[in-house]
């Protein structure tokens, strides 16, 4: 469950992400380093969100907590990038963009990179593992969450 | 009786629906640009836009009274009512958004004021010069991103293509959709452009080998289901229907404009409720009962293509083909303004005219109502344009002859 020893799905160079100066969002992007998927949960209705907002948009409650789900999910939608629009992707070849939903988490859906073959056929409904990409040179240090068909 | 049609028969009886209230007296257009390529400030291209709208409008730009423009417009009605002259602003309106989903809220906003009372000539207006700004098609260059772009930026989903590919994808696979149907409007926007000397594409013909061999944006887009990149201004002049009734004898009347977003659909990561859609579907009802028409009635279509495959999902939002037929019918003959059915995008539209952000395909529609496109449909009473399909607000305008009001 690791593309580590391979280096980064995509290059470095691109832009890198950092939490909200605000605070809203830094359990996810802690959550990451830790190896953790970590989504909203309402403590009153019970209701997973995502994206992060103060909020809960099914109760409108402001007792909005973080839990750690199971960093599993199944292909929504997928896009497979030819034409890079960033100077770092320029020599890169295609690369895959997924986004996935999580059954277990009211299907919140989460978008990141399908690990494998630039070419290979993406189904959807496939099952996925996320495969957490760390960073650890960044600033501050931050860690990618990808994911890679279940069982490959 | 559904909720929503009770609630417009209570607008509409007590008067403050827009139908036939006011009109779009005149418009304007620069030249068109490929992007970066514009020898005038943007600036000076509004200024232009605005200029030009009025003369076609017969009226003295002094008259202008109020601006509305979108997506955070750069020239600020301030600066262009000094520049204009103008004795008294007295009402300026920024639609919120970015991408241009606010073209037809525009002349939402801009018919609401003058039907209100808020101001007597509006211009609604776009300026783009992406070559002095930056450009739309690329990516960010900051070295560090928060927010919700913290969540798609670093697994390389920064364009606007690769923002919307998968919500095309989603819908092709939840309903079917042959990728023939976006070709046929890419064909038909650039068989209209080849008779519009405004168009960037003009004297630049497509065929379908050319559409199927041109090379991945990302699938699932080619090139030529991506819009262009331009810059130039654009404007138009919005009145009540009595003054345009002075100006013109056949005025184009505003039937409906109307702003169109459904559950969440501005939340974060791809998360809006209902993902594979334009964001018509609730806009669309209401548009055509303030209108008080039906999908039958319309007799020509500008669709924003963004991308071709959310022209496929406006169409079939609007009701003007369903999701069991779109693949039969949405032909290039179908879609041409010669003879087609569904004439769409009769100027060339964002893909081969100009990507004005949208407003030059609001001008179309009103063309098409005059009767002076350079694509002209034959009897045109009722036309529809709508604006940024998938974005989190989209709108619609529907123009008409005074003789759809019976
Ligand atoms: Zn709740």
């Amino acid at each position: 469950m690791s593309s580590l020893a391979e280096g980064t799905y995509l290059p470095e160079g691109l832009t890198q992400p950092a939490p909200m100066r605000d605070g809203m969002d830094a359990p996810y992007w802690e959550g990451t380093r830790e190896h953790e998927l970590r989504v909203q949960r309402c403590a009153d209705c019970g209701t997973h969100q995502w994206g992060p907002d103060w909020v809960c948009h099914a109760c409108q409650s402001l007792n909005v907590e973080w839990v750690t789900v199971e960093p599993t999910a199944r292909i929504y939608s997928w896009q497979r990038v030819h034409h890079p629009v960033h100077p770092a992707l320029a020599d890169h070849g295609p690369y895959i963009v997924v986004l996935v939903e999580l059954p277990h988490a009211d299907n919140l859906r989460m978008i990141g990179n399908l690990l494998g073959d630039p070419m290979q056929d993406i189904v959807i409904g496939s099952d996925v593992e996320a495969v957490f990409e760390d960073h650890d040179n960044g600033s501050p240090p931050y860690t990618l969450v990808h994911w890679q068909v279940a069982g490959s | 009786m559904h909720n929503a049609w009770l609630r417009f028969a209570a607008v509409s009886e007590s008067g403050r629906g827009l139908r036939g209230r006011t009109a779009v007296a005149g418009v304007g257009e620069t030249t068109y640009y490929k992007r970066g390529q514009s020898t005038d400030p943007e600036f000076v291209l509004v200024v232009k836009a605005i200029l030009a709208a009025c003369e076609d409008a017969g009226i003295n730009p002094r008259e202008i009274d109020g601006f509305c423009s979108y997506s955070n417009d750069r020239n600020t009605p301030a600066r262009l009512a000094n520049a204009l002259g103008l004795e008294e602003l007295r009402y300026s309106n920024m639609q919120w958004g970015g991408g241009g989903g606010g073209a037809a809220a525009v002349v939402q906003n801009a018919a609401s004021a003058v039907h209100a009372g808020s101001a007597n000539v509006v211009v609604a207006y776009r300026g783009l010069a992406q070559g002095q700004f930056g450009r739309f098609g690329q990516g960010g260059r900051r070295p560090a991103v928060r927010g919700e772009f913290a969540y798609t930026l670093p697994y390389g989903v920064m364009s606007p293509a690769q923002m919307y590919a998968m919500r095309t994808t989603r819908l092709m696979w939840e309903h079917g959709i042959d990728r023939s149907a976006m070709r046929a409007v890419a064909l038909a926007a650039y068989h209209h452009a080849q008779n519009n000397p405004r168009a960037v594409m003009y004297g630049r013909p497509l065929d379908a080998e050319t559409y199927d061999s041109s090379r991945w944006i990302t699938e699932p887009f080619r090139l030529y289901d991506c819009c262009l990149e331009n810059d130039g201004g654009a404007a138009m002049i919005v009145t009540s229907a009595e003054r345009a009734a002075d100006l013109s004898d056949t005025p184009v009347l505003v039937l409906a404009a109307q702003q169109s977003g459904g559950h969440r659909s501005g939340a974060w990561v791809h998360n809006p409720t209902d993902y594979a859609t334009s964001s018509f579907k609730l806009g669309a009802q209401h548009l055509y009962e303030q209108a008080g028409v039906t999908p039958d009635d319309v007799d020509v279509v500008q669709s924003y293509e963004n991308f071709t495959g959310a022209v496929v999902m406006s169409l079939i939002e609007h009701g003007l083909c369903t999701y069991e037929n779109a693949n039969e019918v949405l032909t290039f003959e179908n879609l041409r303004a010669d003879g087609g059915s569904i004439p769409l995008n009769t100027s060339g539209g964002n893909l081969a005219e100009c990507y004005m952000h949208g407003l030059g395909m609001q001008i179309e529609a009103v063309r098409q109502v005059r009767g002076d496109s350079t694509n002209q449909v034959p009897n045109v009473n009722v036309s529809l344009s709508n604006a940024g399909p998938m974005v989190e607000i989209a709108s619609t305008a529907i123009y008409g002859t005074a003789e759809v009001l019976g």
